[in-house]
């Protein structure tokens, strides 16, 4: 390895990387806007569900209980109804995700101390929401179950009971479960990742393209040297990227910033010689652009946005694809950049990933070089 | 004119199709996509590690340790003695909750008196931490009932014991619920027919961008522009083939999802295939729009990246637009993914007819001439 041919490879690369200005916009305006706009629209979290009330007793009793949805700041009453059709047609052209059911002889029942039935109908199809906003009908119905009940005894007996077993939640690191403080972090490992995909696994497979791979192996440059120098030249790129994503993270989005900031320029340049070795080793897999192109989306987009554990836990996976999530390394950089930013935890907690992401690193530039060696002989 | 068009669409397709490699890397990534997508996609809650930190050892606590465990839900992976334990525990991400039973928990609940099970939920993801809290929150809530009719029969006997009759009768009130069109409540089902259309747009856009841009970095456009060939020709041309390849991974993912994840299929497949056509005037215009911009590969798949990378998380696909800022919820009606991954998942799951769909089929017609008209003026002028 020699230091002085290197650099010229450093510099070849960066002029490269100078002359075509769109690319370089691209490359430094994507990881804004995609961050900016995700960042902003995305959000998991689960409030105001459009809701149709079809209340068949209309009664001061049962208005009551819709009482209980109207002032939940989980639903949105879009509107009352006085048949199943009208929910039915609401759940099909998607225009309210749940409806609520009273039947017709609820206040008879409850008047005569009976069980009352509540229809709650949701839209499976997005099993998400709907598992959650079932969750809080459930919970509205069984708050407003209890009050009534512990009334009625207390009518008939002369004896309020209490609660007996209440659950007291605290919620760590995302107090406020906000869906942007986790999202924001996961983004930005994916966008890395992407980025440095789209850099360089071209830049191996143009030269092989245009011819100039040959002239550039016949000089005394080592294939070592090569990728190295390459890699480089778009660290820079990237490490501008990286402090883009993180300054918008911190100051526009205002995720909490516990960790260190040391810890975390460190892991970052780690993980990108990491995303840039990668994009290199698939550069020089092709034979075309084309499949170059395919090869790095593939490779890049998908795994990290969706196996990264950016949003889709990792532990619901099946054995077979959680085994293939290691080899990922947005997985372990968007655990560390969670990590840091949302818990504050150093380096004790964090060295397992680390130490990954830098022999995953290492791995990469050396199969890369193998490869380019191969294509001399 | 047809037969100049056969010509360049016979030359595309042994292009795509010369090499055993090139062939593969067309049918193969979709595949790989549609697999992964569907085992990996799944926001549903199950299995969740948690730890129990048991500060009463009773009957009582150890049955409400039972009903966590029995619950399916849950899976208990530590024992945390400390608190010091439980920060490690939440710290390192091994659980995702820890439940604590506090000393007294047993006395208090025989005294009658209300008394508290700690949840302490890791809320890193909030969207697992809301799930998280409404299970564990549910169980307790179970098992205050089942001690509430244990215990406060007893009480209230004791207290109204002068009174000749009492009532122990109170009524009470049950959910009952019904989930409609994915009762199961699997992610997957949801999520799979989505994946259609973000392959295609991605397989169709690149194709037709990297055809056109190839040749104009190789230099052989200008070889092809002085043959007799007029651009619309050229234009057709190229697309067609692009176009083929999109339909046949359309059925092809559409029968994986079937046979592979069992997602249900309770619509029409002539509609589906129509639906697809509609949406690849809109991916090939795109393709033909970024081929006019870009002048090297490397920035045609910048460009196409820069597009691809909103339609796909605005689509609604994984995250619902319903929860969107508003000024964004507008914007996404912009997006032809919108319309094309709504009309899939109805078709999939609903099992919707054109009389449903024709709104947004009609989007799509509109945004395909419009981005297609637009192309091909820019490539004509271009070539011209």
């Amino acid at each position: 390895m020699n230091l002085r041919r290197t650099r010229a490879i450093f510099q070849k690369e960066a002029r490269h990387i100078v002359r075509d200005p769109l690319s370089l916009i691209m490359a430094l305006g994507l990881p804004l806007v995609d961050l900016l706009l995700f960042g902003y629209a995305l959000d998991l979290d689960v409030d105001r569900i459009p809701t149709l009330i079809y209340d068949a007793d209309r009664s001061a009793i049962s208005r009551e209980l819709v009482q209980h949805f109207q002032g939940s700041r989980f639903f949105e009453i879009e509107g009352f109804v006085d048949n199943y059709a009208a929910i039915e047609k609401g759940i099909d052209r998607n225009k309210i995700l749940m409806g609520v059911a009273i039947p017709r002889d609820y206040s008879r029942q409850i008047a005569a101390d009976g069980k009352a039935d509540v229809q709650i109908l949701v839209d499976g199809s997005d099993s998400n929401t709907a598992s959650i906003a079932l969750g809080y009908a459930e919970s509205t119905v069984r708050n407003y179950s209890f009050q009534l009940r512990a009334n009625g005894q207390n009518r008939h007996a002369g004896f309020k009971p209490d609660v007996p077993v209440d659950t007291e939640l605290r919620i760590w690191y995302n107090a406020t479960l906000e869906s942007k403080n986790y999202i924001v972090p996961g983004l930005i490992a994916v966008i890395l990742m992407v980025i440095a995909a789209l850099l360089t696994s071209l830049t191996i497979a143009r030269e092989r393209e245009m011819g100039t791979l040959e002239q550039l192996l016949s000089t005394p440059i080592r294939p070592g040297e090569i990728v190295l120098g390459k890699m480089l030249a778009f660290f820079v790129v990237g490490v501008l990227d990286t402090l883009i994503s993180i300054l918008v993270g911190i100051f526009v989005f205002n995720v909490p910033f516990r960790g260190s900031i040391l810890l975390l320029s460190f892991t970052g340049c780690i993980f990108l010689s990491c995303a840039f070795f990668w994009g290199i080793l698939i550069s020089t897999l092709a034979r075309s652009q084309l499949q170059a192109y395919q090869l790095g989306i593939l490779s890049s987009f998908l795994p990290s946005m969706l196996l990264s554990g950016f949003i889709y836990a990792i532990e619901n996976m099946p054995p077979a694809i959680q085994a293939v999530t290691y080899l990922v390394p947005a997985r372990y950089f968007a655990e560390i950049i969670k990590g840091i930013f949302l818990k504050g935890v150093g380096f004790n907690v964090l060295w397992p990933d680390i130490l990954f992401l830098a022999v995953f690193s290492s791995t990469v530039f050396l199969l890369a070089t193998r490869r380019m060696r191969r294509k001399l002989a | 004119m047809w037969g100049r068009i056969g010509v360049i669409v016979r030359k595309e397709f042994s292009q795509l199709f010369r090499s055993p490699r090139t062939r593969t890397l067309l049918f193969v990534p979709p595949l790989i996509q549609l697999i992964v997508f569907g085992y990996a996609v799944n926001l549903d809650v199950d299995n969740v590690h948690m730890g129990w930190l048991d500060g009463d050892q009773t009957p009582a606590s150890r049955t409400l340790l039972a009903d966590f465990q029995g619950s399916g839900r849950f899976v208990v992976v530590a024992l945390p003695r400390t608190e010091a334990d439980i920060q490690k525990l939440l710290d390192g991400g091994g659980v995702k909750c820890v439940v604590r039973v506090l000393p007294g928990f047993a006395r208090d609940i025989q005294r009658g008196r209300t008394t508290a099970v700690q949840v302490l939920v890791d809320g890193t993801n909030s969207n697992t931490a809301s799930l998280v809290s409404a299970y564990a929150t549910q169980i307790v809530a179970a098992y205050a009932g089942s001690v509430a009719s244990r215990e406060t029969l007893p009480q209230v006997m004791a207290r109204s014991a002068s009174n000749q009759r009492i009532s122990l009768k109170a009524p009470s009130l049950n959910s009952s619920t019904r989930v409609w069109f994915n009762p199961d409540l699997k992610s997957r089902n949801y999520f799979v027919p989505g994946v259609i259309a973000n392959i295609i747009m991605v397989v169709t856009v690149m194709l037709t961008a990297m055809a056109i841009v190839r040749e104009k970095e190789i230099g052989t456009l200008e070889q092809l522009i002085v043959t007799p060939i007029r651009p619309i020709e050229l234009m057709i041309g190229k697309l067609l083939p692009a176009a083929l390849v999109g339909l046949m991974d359309v059925a092809m993912i559409s029968v994986g999802a079937q046979l592979i994840f069992h997602v249900p299929f309770r619509g029409s497949a002539a509609l589906l295939f129509a639906c697809s056509a509609l949406f690849l005037l809109t991916s090939l215009g795109v393709g033909l729009f970024v081929s006019t911009i870009a002048q090297t590969q490397q920035q045609a798949m910048m460009s196409s990246t820069l597009f691809a990378a909103p339609t796909f998380m605005l689509s609604g696909f994984a995250f619902p637009i319903h929860n969107m800022p508003v000024p964004v919820q507008y914007f996404t009606y912009l997006n032809p993914n919108r319309y094309f991954v709504e009309i899939l998942r109805s078709i999939f799951l609903k099992g919707a007819g054109i009389n449903i769909l024709w709104p947004d089929m009609a989007a799509l017609l509109v945004y395909g001439l419009a981005i297609m008209l637009l192309s091909s003026w820019r490539f004509r002028k271009r070539l011209d």
